[in-house]
This record gives structure tokens, sequence and C-alpha cells, in this order.
């Protein structure tokens, strides 16, 4: 039973991801690697930031801001550098690293002993209702919030950007700007993720990027095969549930004796199944954004 | 005579510049629209009439000449902005529209052309019923589908969807670059005698590219035979209603 409620807060905590990626690689058709560096950026910045005696709430609001420059700079290499999007995202990435040990200045950070998001308030919550309840509040939050980004005229320009480009620049929208916006509220997302997660773990580590590409995928795509034919609103609320899902699948994997230490492996697998499938890929439409990302921009 | 609503004054582009290939393709186009026109263009492929719309548009910068726009300077605005006065359909029904947003959707985009777009809820149910209107004047099913993905729609339909998304917010000028050829027959019959219809009832300006010279004669009031990347004949009015098919013809032999 605890082991179930756990899971359910890592997936709601871990679809914040998953959402960020979804502006990004679903809806702009921009297959984003910045997320690889802003999710330790943004536990590297709050766990620095609340050893430093900064108030937990103001850490994880750094964290955001944080997230929002590196996808800023992924979204100016890509429409000014004209970097095609793949690569623009790997090079941000890569620098994010060095940039993540200058903020932590050591590889790990400890949160013990530090006030956090989850040991206020939430303290008297039964073990894991913490995440659950403050995964809940933060998704809740985020999913109306973009729902009613996409219905307004700002936001329908942004669809129709990913959609079509070039009928969206002869109705006069400025594509380019849409592309930074959309980089800079995702990744933004995604450090705000990676602050919740640290907080949640009691740490930060270096290392702590690596594959979450792959997690935000899968959860995008178990979301869409468990749930198939979806309007843009349920489909924002699939990706929450297909990570709380994936999330399940992991407990369920561990349970059959694989160690923590294969998530990646296994992450990997299932997602490349999923692609070499060929109903899959049809429905899935993978390839086609990352197939995009190596072309350069127009 | 009245001012030009949009002039061409000896406007050239290059091709490779900088490379050994460097070519030009417009080579000193000088041009006079005014409102009201409604000019068929004509001319070999390569000729250089996708350039010319698209120096025009602003997808394309011109290397040498000015762009004048009610007498304004736009040969440095960018594609955007020109959007503001300018609407344009592509000839690949697919460049046109959002293939997942549905035909409302895309008539909603259209209504704000060259315009700010704010974080203000569209209003999309408000104007259902004029959308759905205006979708029923192209005579070919469009208004039952409202709420379907244009992906889901038929080469014709989505162009017809694409001239009206031109025309729903009045531009100061259309261009249409061969905007039915990618059209059976009958449905880009059906298309041309609605874009006659909404131009000449509407008094737009319009540019035309076709290759099909009873078209280039049947509508509008100017016809131009583009050539190796120049103006060859301008033929206006009178001229051009006792042009034939046969006399067109030479322009395209040798
Ligand atoms: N980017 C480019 N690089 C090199 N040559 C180009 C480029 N764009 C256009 N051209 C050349 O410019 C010339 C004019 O092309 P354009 O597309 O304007 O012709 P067109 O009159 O529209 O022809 P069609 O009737 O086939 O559509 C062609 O010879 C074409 O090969
Ligand atoms: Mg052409």
């Amino acid at each position: 039973m605890n082991l179930i409620v756990s899971a359910i807060g890592q997936g709601l905590l871990w679809a914040l991801l998953g959402l960020g990626l979804y502006l990004t690689f679903r809806i702009l058709d921009f297959c984003d690697m910045t997320v690889e560096g802003t999710f330790p950026l943004g536990a590297a910045t709050a766990v620095t930031a609340i050893t430093h005696g900064v108030n937990p709430f103001i850490a994880t609001l750094l964290a955001v801001v944080a997230g929002m420059v590196a996808g800023l700079v992924t979204g100016l290499l890509y429409t000014k550098g004209k970097i095609p999007s793949l690569l623009a995202g790997i090079l941000t990435m890569t620098a994010i690293y060095s940039v993540n040990l200058r903020i932590m200045g050591k590889s790990n950070i400890s949160l013990l002993g530090q006030p956090t998001l989850f040991n206020g308030a939430l303290h008297n919550l039964p073990q894991y209702f913490d995440s659950v309840t403050l995964g809940l509040v933060v998704i809740a939050i985020v999913t109306v919030l973009m729902i009613l980004f996409l219905a307004t005229d700002y936001g329908q320009a942004f669809i129709a950007t990913g959609d079509n480009p070039t009928m969206a620049k002869s109705l006069g929208i400025h594509t380019d700007k849409m592309v930074i916006v959309g980089l800079m509220i995702s990744n933004g997302m995604v450090g705000l993720c990676g602050a919740l997660i640290a907080q949640n773990n009691g740490y930060a580590d270096i290392n702590m990027g690596i594959g979450t590409i792959v997690i935000a995928l899968a959860s995008i795509i178990i979301g869409e095969v468990a749930f198939g034919e979806l309007t843009l609103n349920q489909r924002l609320v699939a990706v929450t549930l297909g990570s709380i899902i994936y999330r399940i699948i992991l407990l369920a994997v561990l349970q059959l004796g694989f160690s923590a230490n294969d998530l990646n492996l296994i992450s990997s697998v299932v997602l490349a199944i999923c692609m070499m499938i060929p109903q899959f890929e049809k429905q899935l439409n993978i390839k086609k954004p990352i197939l995009k990302g190596v072309r350069p921009h127009e | 005579m009245n001012k030009p609503i949009l002039e061409l004054k000896n406007v050239q582009t290059l091709v490779n510049k900088g490379t050994a290939n460097q070519t030009k393709i417009l080579k000193g186009i000088n041009l006079q629209i005014n409102a009201g026109d409604f000019i068929t263009i004509v001319g070999t492929n390569g000729a250089g009439k996708s350039t010319l719309f698209n120096v025009i548009g602003g997808n394309l910068r011109a290397d040498g000449g000015q762009i004048l726009h009610n007498g304004q300077d736009i040969t440095r605005t960018s594609e955007e902005d020109r959007t503001a006065f300018l609407a344009r359909v592509f000839q690949d029904p697919k460049l046109g529209t959002a293939p997942r947003m549905t035909v409302a959707e895309n008539m909603l985009l259209a209504t704000k052309r060259g315009e700010h777009r704010y974080l203000i809820f569209r209003q999309l149910k408000q104007n259902m019923a004029r959308f759905t209107k205006l979708a029923a004047t192209m005579n070919n099913g469009l208004e039952n589908r409202m709420t379907t993905a244009t992906g889901a729609l038929s080469g014709g339909q989505r162009q017809a969807l694409s001239f009206l998304m031109a025309t729903l917010k009045r531009p100061d000028i259309l261009l249409l670059d061969e905007h039915t050829a990618a059209l059976d027959p009958h449905t880009s019959l059906n298309l041309l005698h609605a874009t006659n219809e909404r131009i000449t009832t509407d008094h737009l300006t319009a540019l035309m590219i076709t290759h099909h010279l009873e078209d280039a004669l049947t509508y509008g009031n100017r016809l131009i035979v583009l050539k190796d990347g120049q103006i060859k004949a301008d033929f206006k009015g009178e001229a051009k209603q006792v042009l034939t098919v046969d006399k067109l013809y030479q322009y395209f032999e040798d």
C-alpha cells in the first residue's frame, strides 16, 4: 500500500516534466534535449538556495527562473543562431552541467536538517502523502494554467506555430518568438520539477538529469496509448496519468528483482519498443519531431 | 490617377549570393498596382512568378530596388509585419491550414491576421455562426465540418478554407499562387468561381498566378506576362479584353 502511494506521489511530481515536454515535443514539434540539463539545474538551484538559508518557496521559484533562462538560451541558439533544435538543446544541456557544478560547488548536496516544501504544513501527513498532496496541488494549478493559456488568442497562435509554421507566419504570427516563449515555459516547468524532486528526495545530485527526456517521453506516450483519442485538454490530464502509470510499472519491475540502477535501461527499452512497432509509431508519431530536430531552422 | 496601392521599383533578386553560381532571378521589375486591380500572371516555369510573390510577401528580401505600400517603403519590412495588409494562398493545400486544428479554429486564427495576439480568451463560439455561413459560400460541404481537424479534409476543401482565411480579414493585397493547381478540374473551377466572386464583389486587389491561359484571360482586369525575370507584357482593360489565347501563347514560344 505504502509503495503504491509513493509511486502515485512520484508520478504526480514527475508529471511536471512530462507536461513541460508536452509543450515543446507535442505542441511545438520541437525535440528539446535541454530538459536533461534543466532538471538538475532546478534541483541544484533550489537545494543550494535552501542550504544558504533561502525560504524553500522562494528557492523553488528561483529554480523556475533558472529553467526559463536555460530555455531562452536554447531558443536563441535555434532561432537566431540557426542551430538545429536537437543540437541546440544538447549544447545548452552540456553547458548546464558545468553551471550546475558551479552552483553546487560539489557533485552532491544533502538537504538533511533543512526546511523544504515537504516538511512545512505537510509534515503531519502520513508517510508519502506529503508528495501526493503537494503533487496534486501543483499539477492541478499547472494543468489549469496550461488549459487556460492554450485557449487564449496567444495560445492558439502558439499551437498554430507548432502545427504549421508556414501558415502561422503567413497570418503574421512571430513564430520565432513563439518557439522561444514555449521553450521558456517548458523549461521553467522542468526546473520546477527538478526543485520538487530534489526536496522530496532530500538531496541534489549532478547526475540526476540523466534519462529525464526518456522518462518524460514515456509518460506522454503511456498516456496516449492508455487513453487513445482525446481532446487537447484531456491529453494534458493523460500525461499526468501516464506519469503515474509509468511509476507503477517501475515499481512492478523493481518487485521483479531489478534494481534502481536498471531504471534507465528499462525506460529506454520500453520507449524503443514503442518506436519499433510500426502501428505504435504511426499512432504515436515520435520520430517526426526528432528527425525534424536535426535540420536547421529556416 | 489614384495612388498605386503597391508599387515595385526596379526590384531585383539574386540567388546563391556570393558564390560562383550567383544568378539574378528578378531582373528589374517595375510594377504599379492600383486599388481594385485583379491581375492574372502567366509565364514559363522558372520565369520568376513565385519569386515575385515571395518578394512582395517579404519571405524573400529584394537585393535591389524598392517596394512601396501606399507610398510607404516596405522593402525591409518583415514577412510577419506585411501580413497586416497582405494575404496569400499557396499552391500546396497543406501549407495554408493547421492540420491538427479545426476548421473554425483555423478561421479564428485568420481573423487576427497581422495583429497582436493577447492573453485573452479566444471567441470561438461567438464567431461560429458567422464562420459557418462563410464556409457555406464555398459550396463544398465545408460548413458541415466546422469542428473537424483540417488534416482530415480533402485537398479541395482545405484550399477553399485557405482562400476563405486569406479574405476573412480584408487584405489590401491578395496573392494567389496557382491556388487551384492541385485540385481536380471540377473542384478547381468551383474554387475559381468563388475566388472571382469574392474578389469582384468585395473589390479586392489581387494577383493570381496561373498556367491556364484561358483562366488568365477570363478573370481579372489586367494580365501580366513574366519571362526570364522580367515583365514582357502588361495588358490592361480594353487591351486585355481583345487578347486571345493564340496571341498570348506566342510569348511562350522559343
Ligand atoms: N533558392 C534558390 N536557389 C536557386 N535558384 C532558385 C531558388 N529559388 C528559385 N530559383 C530559381 O529561380 C527561378 C524562378 O523560380 P520561380 O519559382 O519564381 O519560378 P515560377 O515562375 O514560379 O515557376 P513555376 O511556373 O514552375 O512555378 C527558377 O529558375 C528557379 O530554379
Ligand atoms: Mg511558381
